[in-house]
């Protein structure tokens, strides 16, 4: 497959202005076909704006937004989607089976109600109301719908928002089964662990531009920092002026020290406290890799 | 597990588009239904406002019995299309339920037809009811053809009502719409005379009624019913045709710069 046709979506310097706010500013996104890619960022950093200018809610100001090379007004691109917006306004008298019946005769070839019911999670709910739901199970159901066609690539803006730790397990292993069988998604989130879960590619936005685009462990790569924590009777103020390190604080009994050459302050902690125990080396995550690049970019 | 499971939980196979747009219109009817802060009082009000000022305050006045079931009947024609679609589409374009359907690859025209059909079989129930009232209780007796005409007035009188209900939902906010409609429908009732005749009402009444579509539709269904002479009919349709092109045309606009 050449590269045209691996991107399913694609913003090209997509920029969009509310007011006097650029709330996207010449955006670069690409979707291939069957990845998982995260669109992550602060609240108003843009995320929501890049998922409605690909579903085509609003048109962009300037350069343009493709998906599956048309427009996404198109009804044959449409027909290939399934999206879960942050707000969806589903009327509350209708029941969940209800809902699941209208949105399946928008496709030519659905899901059978018996899949979506089972992905979705929403066996106990055919019945009930949507008005009737607690939030998680309403979430659920605005999944169900988004799963009505056999999409090729879901949009979900921000899908696990207000649901309990459970629930989110059960929605990222109902993700990772649909992107086992091909499917692509563009999810939206601002929990970085759900983005360390799942995305196979992070598009950092912050103040409308990506500040960085790459593999969860790519932009873990671009923090050298390194968290080492140890039991030591040596004095947070003695290790503080060491070459490398960049903060120490203490927490209990341990001493917790921020380095880029974890090896250099380990060989020295070592040398200096015979008796140190309790040693744990971590490699900064995405949540570290987030607050510096943001940071970088401000 | 046995092969049960295999059916669908539901009987809903999908697959063409005139059965999204049935279902589209029976979930539009049902959601409304389900609704009786809106059904009762939009089902309700013409027949009983009818019952009240028609029937029983006009006891033995043959003259407002006539006059009233076909002013009534545009009267009931008004709430289920200003209501349904200015208020619900507000409320659908404010919640998010309409970008979520404009995202799914729902039929364009799906959305507009069900909220017109559902304010049809609206217009039509209340009709129906209106008419079980005018004869019963009113001694209106008409040819089956002018009942008939009347009924096709209520129904497709929908239509010019539905635009205008659908320029209100295309900009008005979910929470002022109610209030927007509400400021057109009561007003223009009065002022098309489908409470009372003009004639009974300063006559700069009568010379501004032409600029509201409920007159022309009165005039309409009063022709159907012989209250007034059958002349200019199709002026009448030429104006509500007009008026629905416009608003129509309004809406689009309004629609395809705010979403």
């Amino acid at each position: 497959m050449n590269e045209t046709t691996a991107v399913i979506a694609r913003l090209e310097c997509a920029s969009k202005r509310y007011g006097n706010v650029l709330a996207l500013d010449a955006v670069d996104l690409q979707v291939h076909r069957g990845e998982v890619l995260a669109v992550l960022g602060p609240n108003g950093a843009g995320k929501t704006t890049a998922i409605s200018l690909l579903l085509g809610l609003f048109e962009t100001d300037s350069g343009s937004a493709t998906l599956f090379d048309a427009s996404p007004h198109a009804l044959s691109s449409r027909q290939r989607i399934g999206a879960m917006l942050q707000t969806s306004g589903v009327p509350e008298t209708l029941t969940v089976g209800e809902l699941i019946c209208l949105f399946r005769s928008y496709y030519p070839k659905p899901r059978t109600v018996a899949d979506i019911v089972a992905l979705a999670g929403v066996e106990y709910l055919l019945k009930k109301r949507y008005g009737k739901l607690s939030g998680g199970q309403q979430r659920r159901a605005q999944f169900a719908l988004a799963l009505a066609g056999r999409a090729e690539v879901l949009f979900l803006d921000e899908p696990t928002t207000g649901l309990d730790i459970q629930a989110r397990e059960t929605l990222w292993k109902t993700i990772r089964q649909l992107v086992g069988d091909g499917c692509a998604v563009v999810l939206t989130t601002h929990y970085l662990e759900e983005a360390e879960a799942l995305a196979d590619r992070v598009s950092m936005l912050a103040q409308g531009r990506i500040v960085a685009e790459g593999s969860v462990s790519d932009l873990r790569a671009r923090v050298a920092q390194r968290r080492i924590r140890c039991v030591t009777a040596l004095q947070p103020e003695s290790i503080e002026p060491w070459p490398e390190v960049r903060a120490v604080t203490r927490s209990g009994q341990h001493v917790e020290i921020v380095s880029d050459a974890a090896e250099d302050v380990v060989r020295r902690l070592l040398a200096a406290d015979a008796n140190l125990c309790d040693l744990e080396v971590h490699r900064a995550g995405l949540a570290e890799a987030f607050v510096e690049i943001t940071r970088e970019a401000a | 597990m046995n092969v049960v499971v295999e059916q669908p939980i539901l009987p809903c196979a999908a697959e063409n588009p005139i059965r999204a747009y049935a279902l589209e219109a029976k979930y539009e009817f049902l959601r409304v239904l389900r609704t009786p802060a809106f059904a009762f009082p939009t089902l309700l009000f013409p027949p009983l406002f009818y019952l009240l000022f028609g029937l029983l305050l006009n006891r033995g006045n043959g003259g407002a019995a006539h006059y009233l079931f076909a002013s009534y009947s545009v009267f009931g024609v008004m709430a289920p299309s200003l209501f349904g679609f200015g208020v619900g589409m507000a409320i659908e374009r404010e919640r998010g339920w309409l970008a979520l359907k404009r995202v799914a690859p729902m039929p364009a025209g799906a959305y507009l037809v069900a909220k017109m059909v559902m304010a049809m079989l609206f217009a039509l129930l209340i009709y129906v009811i209106l008419a079980i009232l005018a004869y019963t209780m009113g001694g209106v007796r008409l040819t089956l053809a002018a009942w008939s005409s009347i009924g096709v007035v209520a129904v497709l009188g929908v239509i010019p009502f539905c635009a205008m209900g659908l320029m209100i939902g295309a900009k008005a906010n979910a929470s002022a719409a109610p209030a927007f409609v509400n400021l057109i429908y009561l007003p223009m009732a009065f002022l098309s005379g489908l409470w009372m005749p003009l004639s009974m009402l300063p006559p700069v009444l009568t010379q501004i009624a032409p600029l509201w579509p409920a007159w022309h539709l009165a005039q309409l269904a009063l022709m159907a019913m012989g209250q007034v002479p059958a002349t200019g009919i199709g002026m009448h349709l030429l104006w509500l045709a007009g008026f629905t092109t416009i608003c129509f045309g309004i809406a689009r606009r309004w629609l395809a710069r705010t979403n």
